[in-house]
């Protein structure tokens, strides 16, 4: 069973975070949802996965690509040609 | 245009595109859902955090729909970023069902569905993750059809579980769908999971004659709604009289499948969604001044709907340390053993056949108390997406007056067969 205190830390890792109010019933269908997905600890693993990776790097070819201010048209406040986050450190 | 059932989120009328008047849809008008790119056009995903995003470039799928003369009429509604098998996830409103107003057009391509339902535009384009294109068209009388992964260019559909989700036609009948579906084929240099297997419409004929149809028995199990099951069978025995073979099958790894797919659905989503914080898109600017981390948090909380946030934190606990194991391995690979178990069963079979749901649509709200059982309407209609295979809905009848769809399921890049068989079912039963 997971606890109202272990969803927190995960909406706080998803930077997402469940109103208060929420929290007991959204804790809830969490467990119900994640006891419907223990029928995968019946599955009997056999063989290795499957990696079926192809190389598709190709060479470089330089085409068309977005214009500088059609890729900051949709953020906000743009400054010299770059777009604003907030403070990193 | 009149939008009685809220099918769209936003109208337009772009004109055609100049020189393209000999294209196979010259002057067809076609909705696309609110989650494939159009350059120009707003495209919100059905979800406030979007809200107010023009994308500067069209998805490869729309750019084909233009160079093929089509009007785009418009972007349609749907389940907030694809969750949800209702269209009552949208930030925006549900979409009604065109066939009984007080239900659930299904979803979560519902927008698409409706306004073709309603006959506001002949073609719709919509994306199937986990059966959001063929739930729709189920129980709203349509058709529809989830292309096998990479027959279809993703570029430009905004991702939410992009392993299993494919760009695919819907339309009123068998032939408008196969036409949408020849023009948005082909490979694509912007999607390397893309393959370049073009369909063409001119090979479309009725044919079904010695066709083997297998009948997976668990896609007539405990949970499918009895009048359902017989309303699908009385469409198998109408088949098996146009000259197809009927034999029984079985994919006893299909009680894996709903789990498999919502756990590896939820830990994709919880990647994919990680760009949303406002920074490059969306009407909610993040505070500049404050850490970054409580600036996406405001950003996140008041962009994502309920489901949406659901599901990111289900796959955030998913893949976090020391249940990835647990959850997302294990999944992996009940998905290679399901895959596996579709492939060999179609290797003595040329398509499968069973309901697309197990119910007709719901009334408004039903579904909406429970997630759990939200999650298991898309119990026979995930399993195509786990395999890879084409998928198509097609109308065959009702039950208390509701539309319900038979699926016809085929091998891989074989679109072809399902078509055919679609096509010959649809004649017969004019």
């Amino acid at each position: 069973m997971i606890t109202e205190e272990e969803v927190r830390h995960i909406s706080a890792l998803a930077d997402i975070t469940v109103p208060e109010n929420e929290l007991k019933s959204f804790t809830e269908s969490f467990n119900a949802i994640l006891g419907y997905f223990d029928i995968l600890d019946t599955l009997e693993i056999e063989g290795k996965l499957e990696r079926r990776l192809v190389n598709v790097f190709r060479e470089d070819e330089p085409t068309e690509s977005l214009s500088q201010e059609d890729a900051l048209k949709n953020s906000h406040e743009p400054e010299d040609g770059y777009i604003r986050a907030p403070k990193v450190i | 245009m009149e939008d009685a059932y809220h099918a769209f989120l936003t109208q337009t009328e772009l004109p055609q595109e100049a020189g393209t008047e000999g294209g196979i849809l010259s002057g067809i008008r076609v909705a696309v859902k609110d989650n494939i790119s159009t350059k120009g056009i707003e495209t919100t995903c059905a979800s406030k955090i979007l809200k107010q995003y023009i994308p500067p470039y069209d998805a490869t799928a729309v750019a084909k729909l233009k160079a093929a003369g089509a009007v785009i009429a418009g972007k349609t509604n749907m389940d907030e970023f694809g969750m949800g098998s209702t269209t009552e996830n949208s930030a925006f409103g549900p979409a009604l069902n065109p066939r009984d107003i007080t239900r659930a057009t299904g979803g979560s391509s519902g927008g698409s569905a409706a306004a073709v339902a309603g006959g506001l535009v002949p073609m719709a384009l919509g994306s199937d993750t986990g059966g959001s294109i063929r739930c729709p068209a189920a129980w709203c009388g349509i058709v529809g059809l989830k292309p096998s992964y990479g027959r279809v260019s993703r570029f430009g559909l905004i991702a939410y579980a992009n392993s299993f989700e494919q760009i695919g036609p819907m339309a009123a009948n068998v032939s408008d769908c196969a036409k949408l579906f020849s023009v948005i084929t082909g490979g694509d240099k912007k999607d390397s999971t893309s393959v370049d297997k073009p369909y063409d419409f001119a090979g479309l004929n009725p044919g079904i004659k010695g066709k083997v149809i297998g009948v997976p028995k668990e896609y007539f199990a405990e949970g499918v709604d009895p009048e359902v099951k017989e309303t699908v069978k009385a469409a198998i025995s109408c088949l098996e009289s146009l000259g197809a073979v009927i034999k029984e099958v079985s994919i006893p790894s299909m009680k894996y499948a709903l789990a498999a797919y919502y756990v590896t659905c939820t830990c994709e989503a919880s990647s994919n969604l990680d760009r949303f914080d406002g920074v490059r898109y969306g009407e909610i600017a993040p505070e500049m001044n404050l850490p970054w981390h409580d600036a996406y948090t405001k950003v996140r909380t008041a962009g994502f709907g309920p489901e949406v946030r659901r599901r990111i934190l289900l796959g955030t606990f998913a893949l976090s340390a020391g249940y990835y194991g647990k959850y997302y391995v294990k999944a992996r690979y009940a998905r290679q053993k399901i895959a596996k178990e579709f492939a060999e069963v179609l290797t003595g079979c040329d398509m499968l056949a069973g309901p697309t749901m197990p119910n007709t649509a719901p009334k408004l709200g039903e579904l909406m108390k429970n997630p759990l059982e939200m999650y298991q309407a898309d119990i026979l209609t995930v399993p195509a997406n786990i395999a890879g295979i084409p998928a198509i809905s097609v109308p065959c009848g009702t039950v208390r007056g509701l539309p319900v769809g038979l699926q016809l399921m085929g091998r891989m890049y074989d679109e072809e067969t399902i078509l055919n068989a679609a096509l010959a079912f649809e004649e017969a039963n004019k």
